[in-house]
């Protein structure tokens, strides 16, 4: 079945040049869109037409186009990601838009994430928490060989779930509070869960937390918003993983 | 410990130890309370009271009570300050994820709302029976005793006489049952105990200690209401 056309949509999306300039919407109109191509694609197809009007086109964060890199931060309608759930904006389609439809694109907020034009925002505040202790320093020998060290299914399993975080900021821009807690529970907790991982934990979980409140992210009040967003379906029960090892490596001090 | 109080885990821990230590509060609390209802003499009821009043292990209670309300309030007010502070700029076209009437996103109108009622509630009996006190609390009732204040008589009258405060007191108990449908589970969250199986467990269980509480308290109002 051949895919159905949108005659005519209207765009309204969050332009700004600069960090520093106040920012405004625009709403720009894009004829003739197929409901087959991607959002993504449907906004090149309106870049284009600016560039033709020898207008400025629409700046966007995207790479991978299939939902594994975690650039395409989009807040669309009122939901990071666009309407539907589990996917990034790169996987999302015309599809689930109507003809004549307002569609309101605005670029992630939080404190820590700043706009750098248009909808790209600045994302390092992430790194920086990654940096702080997002990592395994201790020497972990080679690579070993299949089952050497012995850890359950379950606890792989869980390790592998939060390790799908892909560092978008969904969970940011959604959370009423733009708390980091999502993002950060999932990069503790994958390493929480494996051997490899316990011996720096305590030092982890408090230099990650500590670099987090740091940069201006706020705090979680367990709202839930975050894991509904969440693009890779990470489940607050990290956060409570995150918790308990944030709260054991206070009071073991 | 001062890089623990604030950091943001730090301040929460405070909030869900303070909030699970006053949904224990508003257990007994409404235990006895719930006496009014079993016995329309009032002895039931005066005797309770009396017991709350002359008991040094409530009297020890009492202060410890009020440090927690007033650390949970301050801290409550810190972080969502804070929180706020952390979005300067907010979406134009909202943010709908979750209903804008959902629990977890109103904790600090629904507490202070329950502020509200308790700075009310409190005027009306607390402070009649430990400063002001009241001819109601001297009225003769059955098997009362000397020096014994009839505080069954204080209540069943604001109840009885005054429905307005009946439905302020209907009010305040399903905006604390609506506080603790999100805050019961909240708490075991925020303090590290909780996976994804008990995740279940704990959100049914904070449903059914928010209903037990918040129509329990509902209900005194009502009876009287209803009954005379
Ligand atoms: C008897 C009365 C109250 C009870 C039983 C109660 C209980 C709770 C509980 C269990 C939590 C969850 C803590 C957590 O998430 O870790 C909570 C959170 C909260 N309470 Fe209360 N509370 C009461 C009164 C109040 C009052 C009077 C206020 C404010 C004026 C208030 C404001 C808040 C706020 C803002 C939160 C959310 C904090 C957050 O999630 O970070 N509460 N409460
Ligand atoms: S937790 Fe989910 S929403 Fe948050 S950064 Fe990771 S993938 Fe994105
Ligand atoms: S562009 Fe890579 S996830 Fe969307």
């Amino acid at each position: 079945m051949a895919d159905k056309i949108l005659k005519k949509i209207y765009v309204k999306v969050w332009r700004q040049n600069n960090p520093s300039e106040k920012g405004r919407f625009e709403t720009y109109e894009v004829e003739n869109v197929s409901q087959g191509s991607s959002f993504l694609e449907m906004i090149d197809i309106l870049n284009d037409q600016l560039i033709r009007e020898g207008k400025d086109p629409i700046a966007f964060d995207h790479d991978c186009r299939e939902g594994i890199c975690g650039m395409c931060s989009m807040y669309i309608n009122g939901h990071a990601h666009g309407p539907d759930s589990e996917i990034t904006t790169c996987q999302l389609h015309m599809r689930r838009f109507e003809d004549g439809e307002t569609i309101t694109v605005e670029p992630w907020r939080a404190g820590a994430f700043p706009v750098i034009k248009d909808l790209i925002v600045d994302r390092t505040a992430f790194d920086k928490i990654q940096q702080a202790g997002g990592y395994v320093s201790v020497n972990t020998g080679g690579v070993p060989d299949g089952n050497t060290i012995p850890i359950s299914q379950v606890d792989a399993e869980e390790a592998m779930d939060a390790a799908a975080c892909i560092g978008c900021g969904a969970c940011v821009a959604t959370c009423k509070n733009s708390s980091a807690m999502l993002f950060v529970a999932a990069k503790v907790s994958q390493f929480a869960k494996l051997p490899q991982g316990k011996v720096e934990a305590k030092r982890r979980a408090k230099a990650m937390v500590a670099k987090m409140d740091e940069l201006g992210f706020g705090g979680c009040t367990n709202t839930g918003a975050c894991e509904l967003a969440c693009p890779k379906n990470i489940s607050i029960s990290h956060i409570a993983r995150l918790n308990r090892e944030y709260l054991k490596a206070k009071f073991s001090d | 410990m001062s890089s623990f109080m604030k950091a943001s885990i730090g301040r929460k821990f405070f909030m869900s130890l303070t909030g699970l230590f006053l949904i224990i509060f508003l257990f007994v609390h409404l235990t006895l309370n719930l006496l009014l209802t079993f016995d329309d003499s009032g002895v039931l009821f005066n005797e309770a009271a009396h017991f709350m009043a002359t008991n040094p292990i409530i009297k020890i209670m009492e202060p410890i009570l009020a440090l927690g309300f007033i650390i949970h309030i301050i801290w409550s007010g810190w972080i969502t300050l804070e929180n706020m502070k952390a979005r300067p700029k907010g979406y134009q076209a909202g943010d709908n994820l979750l209903k804008w009437y959902a629990p977890a996103k109103n904790m600090f109108i629904l507490g202070g709302m329950v502020l509200i009622f308790l700075i009310i509630h409190l005027f009306n009996f607390y402070v009649k029976m430990r400063f002001t006190g009241d001819p109601l609390l001297n009225q003769p009732g059955p098997g009362l005793e000397d020096g014994v204040h009839n505080s069954y008589a204080l209540v069943a009258n604001l109840f009885i006489h005054y429905p307005v405060y009946d439905i302020i007191y209907i009010l305040g108990g399903i905006l604390v049952g609506l506080h603790i449908s999100h805050g019961f589970w909240s708490a075991f969250q925020t303090i590290g105990l909780n996976n994804s199986k008990w995740m279940i467990r704990l959100k049914f269980l904070a449903h059914l200690v928010a209903f037990l509480i918040g129509a329990g308290f509902a209900y005194i109002p009502l009876y009287f209401l209803i009954k005379f």
